[in-house]
């Protein structure tokens, strides 16, 4: 797994992913997708403006790298629930939405050899990368001294998953940089 | 975040940027996590708030070093706007009155 995200003149990236890298990265955007759930109101067909006034979750969500994605953003907990069932549905769509043009600009590349972004797909993908990179470290319970995850034998179950997480960093950080530019 | 060398310690002094006044008692604050890269979390600060790159680097590396940093102040309302927004990005933000 060797290429890397390198700056298209005039805005935007370009990288060249093989099939395996390609399927990879779309089965973990769509686990990613499951994990994040539907969103949103379901029957909104019955009243349109069900959702407008619909309201969020109260409570952190009990899967922890769900409560990574969607933290609380007080100290306290009751001013957390208010600001959750106001906010988490709107960010929540928005991660699906980033996602979503993931799986949907690695299926438009399926059969060329390099897969281009335009600026704003490129922000889209850095945010679906961090969001997996999120997921997976939290599954993986990185931690910032924890220097064994990277040095797991082949038989450890987890090396799989730290391999790609450790691709996807390479990923995003040269993403990163084509966007800093 | 994601330098595996450095080991997580805890807040001393806050970060030299905030300088909220009297009338703004709000603050968003961004903790240290062991996955964001240092480079993303410098992005995020120059392009949510349009920081320079020297006071966007300054401010993760307070976030990496001291665990937490202040990033913005003002009224609640924008400081629940900024933390939104930091959720946005993936980054772990908070914000508080600042007493």
């Amino acid at each position: 797994m060797t290429g890397y995200f390198e700056a298209v003149p005039g805005g935007g990236a370009a990288i060249a992913l093989d099939e395996v890298e390609v399927s990879i990265l779309r089965s973990l955007s769509v686990q990613l997708l499951e994990l994040l759930g539907p969103g949103g109101v379901q029957d909104s067909d019955a009243d349109p403006l069900a959702e407008l006034f619909s309201e969020g979750p109260s409570k952190p969500p009990e899967d922890p790298a769900l409560a990574r994605l969607f933290p609380d953003a007080y100290e306290d907990d009751t001013e957390s629930s208010d600001f959750r069932r106001f906010t988490e549905n709107d960010l929540r769509t928005r991660k699906r939405d980033d996602a979503l043009a993931v799986v949907r600009t690695l299926d438009a590349a399926a059969g060329g050899p390099v897969l281009k972004l335009s600026p704003d797909e490129s922000r889209q993908w850095l945010g679906t990368l961090n969001d997996l990179r999120l997921t997976i470290g939290t599954r993986l319970e990185v931690s910032e001294d924890d220097n064994d995850l990277y040095r797991l034998p082949d038989s450890d179950p987890r090396k799989p998953m730290v391999m790609a997480y450790l691709w996807l960093g390479g990923l995003q950080e040269t993403l990163v940089e084509t966007l800093m530019r | 975040m994601a330098t595996p060398v450095e080991i997580e310690r805890e807040a001393e002094a806050e970060a030299p940027f905030a300088v909220p006044a009297p009338d703004v008692p709000w603050v968003t604050i961004v903790h240290n996590d062991p996955v964001n890269l240092m480079s993303y979390v410098t992005y995020v600060f120059q392009a949510y708030f349009g920081y320079p790159k020297d006071k966007a680097t300054k401010l993760m590396m307070d976030v990496h070093h001291k665990g937490r940093a202040v990033v913005s102040s003002g009224t609640r309302e924008e400081m629940e706007r900024d933390v939104q927004a930091m959720h946005g990005y993936g980054l772990w933000a908070t914000l508080q009155q600042d007493r």
